[in-house]
């Protein structure tokens, strides 16, 4: 990547140490914990699966279970007890789920031979390691038959009728039509769900249910799309919310391919408790990481409920830290899909200018990493003209400056959810803008001292003093206080604090110590 | 009386745009059906200008029509006169030292399962939206803010606690009307605690008009393109209304 902006290097990488000055501290506490949804996740790549008659999944039941029967339990990791009782009662797991769901307590019965509690976790770790291994095979043998097929950067449509039969007619058309990523949106409220419903799906508002089976669904429909059209169709949905690790299991289990995963979002927009999140996120990247799926990161949420022109800095304060969050977990650059978004003022004089710089910016401060760039929405209106104007905008300054996930707007953004001609519309659009300057990048070079070369200086200038101010606080504080997305969240306040975990001296999770040794992350240990 | 028809380029031409999706294949067929559909819709003549394959089995319309219906443009009465007259922040701020003598308390939240807090922050945050400042801007005015996904009851015991004058419903994406249950909830859970008089009840979004919001129970209802400064002065005007009367 050449660099037109001819950004100081040296603030660059001083800005990098500052968000890992920043992290540092987190990172030591979130190795000393777990959580409900950690320990959960772990079930799940352990085979728990299934739920009670009143819909209560078996994972919940499990720690649910453990932790009515002792607290203190939780602290030695959830798994022991499961793996217990699959040896005690010589189960398969699908047995054991099955009782568990009819009533049955693993923490019923007494604790057995050690060795043969490992033996037999190591058996459901390699199960796991190589049912995942197998889906990132898969995506790559499919990406490489089918390399060059796909859009660059790649069109990502959403779908959410809240019904997953009717989002795979939908998805198809939009695959169909030229899409490389189908989205489908969660039922709204889903992320303040400490559960992950169990099944298929026919109802939800706003979108449609996070579920496994869900996820199986819809998985299937695009490998059937994608084998006609020659073309790899990738499949993204939400580790986000109370159930974060959860989600990014059940994605690794079905082969999804990207998910949008923040390290701070629920803090900030979600009101879920921040040490909650920061234990969530970790253990989710770990998992996306070893999968091969590409997260999502939410810095568009900073510029819809802020001034996109006055408060760019914390996009890109915020991708900084998103990116050493990441590589905390094992994520490399090319699994980082940093978001931005194209959300200024469209009246601003130069308003294009300076999307353009930030956009520039961010290519060129995160060369490797596949950046995802959102569509206006918050200044789209009735008005679809003029909204078509706008994405045609925003579809330009996507193709000048390389971005690597490009989520289509609708032109009825801000009336309904989209028609089928409204993601046509987007679609045709952006093939329209994208192959008619396809040399444009590479062509053009911008001014010495020109309106966007200073103002992507001015807006790292900004970052580096905002991420001095967080690093002088800390973290913790910084959130509590309101420095991002001006809203403030007390530690012990928002949802999900009492899932918080402390790791015990003898906590035990040979899924995070497999995880951990396959990514080469250094970790967490428990009992300190 | 005035009559009016839609305007193309000369009086009266009755010129209308259209486009629209039909579960069809693309094709002569399938356009033939799009001009025919137009001709039942009444419009006397009609011109198919671009059809497009969505896929398989859909295609997209690009259509015009001519029409010959008419309105009388004086028997027309709108429906929400919100934003005339409405007074800008300082006057607003004025009219409270003037009329109430003390801060106007108003809370604001997304109710329900709604996570779409962008009506509501274009209303209360400091920052407001295109350049019409929002409720925590004002002087006069505490402002709450509770977000997204607030269920009817905190809402209402919040308001209690900190002795609201108005409360402030947004309501953005919904599905299946949804919204209007949510709506019409907190006007019933209200009533039943007999405190639906000591507040301005104000619904907002952008499906949401002043009459169906008044059909809800609420004093008022704000739809598209209304700003900070037409809730206040709704809300103000109300207050001194109810002090009066």
């Amino acid at each position: 990547m050449q660099n037109k902006l001819h950004l100081s290097a040296e603030r660059v990488a001083y800005a990098r140490r500052l968000a890992e000055k920043i992290a540092e501290p987190v990172a030591r506490f979130i190795d000393g914990h777990s959580s409900m949804t950690v320990e959960r996740a772990t079930l799940r790549l352990a085979g728990a699966d299934g739920a009670n008659p009143d819909g209560v999944p078996v994972p919940n039941l499990v720690v649910d279970q453990v932790r009515a029967a002792d607290p203190s339990f939780l602290e030695d990791g959830v798994l022991l007890r499961y793996v217990n009782a699959l040896v005690k009662s010589g189960s398969t797991v699908a047995e054991l789920n099955a009782k568990i769901a009819a009533g049955f307590d693993v923490s019923s019965l007494p604790l057995g031979e050690r060795a043969a509690i490992e033996r037999k976790a190591a058996e459901l770790v390699d199960r796991a390691a190589e049912r995942i291994r197998g889906n990132r095979e898969r995506r790559e043998a499919k990406r490489s038959e089918w390399a060059g097929k796909n859009n660059d950067p790649l069109l990502y449509l959403i779908v959410a009728t809240g019904n997953i039969y009717e989002d795979v007619k939908q998805a198809t058309a939009a695959a169909e039509q030229g899409a490389d990523v189908i989205a489908v949106i969660r039922t709204t409220a889903q992320s303040l769900l400490d559960y992950v419903p169990y099944g298929a799906t026919t109802e939800g508002f706003g979108g449609t249910y996070a579920t496994q089976e869900n996820f199986r669904i819809m998985r299937a429909a695009l490998d059937e799309v994608a084998e006609r059209q020659k073309r790899y169709i990738l499949l993204t949905n939400y580790a986000s919310g109370l159930c974060m690790p959860e989600i990014a299991a059940m994605g690794a289990l079905e082969r999804l391919d990207m998910m949008l995963n923040d390290s701070m979002y629920g803090i900030l927009f979600r009101d879920i408790n921040m040490y909650r999140t920061f234990v969530d996120q970790k253990f989710s990247r770990m998992i996306n990481a070893y999968a091969g799926i590409i997260i999502n990161t939410g810095e568009d949420n900073y510029l819809t409920t802020s001034d996109a022109y006055e408060k760019a800095y914390t996009v890109l304060a915020s991708q900084l830290l998103n990116e050493r969050f990441g590589f905390q977990a094992g994520l490399p650059p090319k699994l980082l899909g940093l978001g931005h978004a194209f959300e200024m003022d469209p009246t601003i004089r130069n308003g294009f200018l300076y999307e353009l710089a930030q956009a520039q910016m961010a290519r060129e401060i995160f060369p490797e990493h596949p950046l995802k760039y959102m569509p206006p929405t918050k200044f789209m209106s009735g008005d679809i003209f003029k909204g078509l104007a706008m994405n045609t905008m925003f579809n330009f300054v996507s193709k000048a400056t390389n971005q690597g996930i490009h989520l289509l707007g609708m032109l009825t953004e801000a009336i309904h959810t989209p028609f089928m001609m409204d993601r046509f519309l987007a679609v045709d659009n952006a093939k329209y803008v994208m192959n008619n300057m396809e040399g444009f990048a590479d062509d053009v070079e911008f001014k010495k001292g020109g309106v966007v070369m200073t103002r992507a200086r001015e807006v790292l200038d900004q970052t580096i003093a905002f991420l001095e101010e967080v690093g002088g606080m800390g973290l913790f504080d910084a959130i509590e206080r309101g420095l991002f997305a001006e809203v403030k969240r007390p530690k012990d306040g928002g949802k999900g604090l009492e899932g918080l975990i402390k790791k015990g001296p003898t906590y035990w999770n040979p899924f995070e110590e497999r995880l951990e040794r396959e990514l080469g992350i250094s970790g967490a240990k428990g009992g300190n | 009386m005035r009559v009016v028809r839609p305007y193309g380029d000369t009086l009266d031409d009755g010129k209308v745009q259209l486009s629209f999706t039909l579960p069809v294949p693309d094709g002569a067929k399938g356009r033939e059906a799009a001009r025919k559909l137009v001709l039942s819709w009444g419009f006397k003549d009609c011109e198919v200008t671009h059809s497009h394959p969505l896929s398989a089995d859909f295609s997209f319309y690009v259509a015009y029509g001519k029409t010959e219906a008419s309105i009388d443009y004086d028997s027309v009465v709108a429906d929400e006169a919100e934003s005339d007259g409405s007074m800008d922040m300082d006057g607003v701020n004025a009219f409270i030292r003037e009329h109430i003598g003390r801060k106007v308390v108003i809370v604001g939240a997304c109710t329900g399962f709604d996570a779409h807090t962008v009506g509501i922050d274009a209303i209360m945050n400091m920052k407001g939206y295109n350049h019409h400042y929002g409720l925590e801007r004002y002087p006069m005015v505490e402002a709450y803010n509770l977000g997204a996904q607030v269920p009817n009851e905190k809402l209402i015991e919040f308001a209690a606690k900190v002795k609201a004058d108005a409360i402030l419903v947004s309501q953005v994406v919904t599905q299946k009307d949804v919204h209007l249950r949510n709506l019409a909830e907190l006007v019933e859970l209200l009533e039943a605690r007999g405190e639906r008089r000591k507040y301005v009840l104000v619904a907002g979004g952008p499906r949401i008009g002043n009459k169906l919001a008044v059909e809800l129970g609420y004093d008022v209802g704000f739809g598209k393109g209304s700003y900070a400064d037409h809730v206040a002065s709704f809300v103000v005007r109300k207050m001194v209304e109810r002090q009066r009367s």
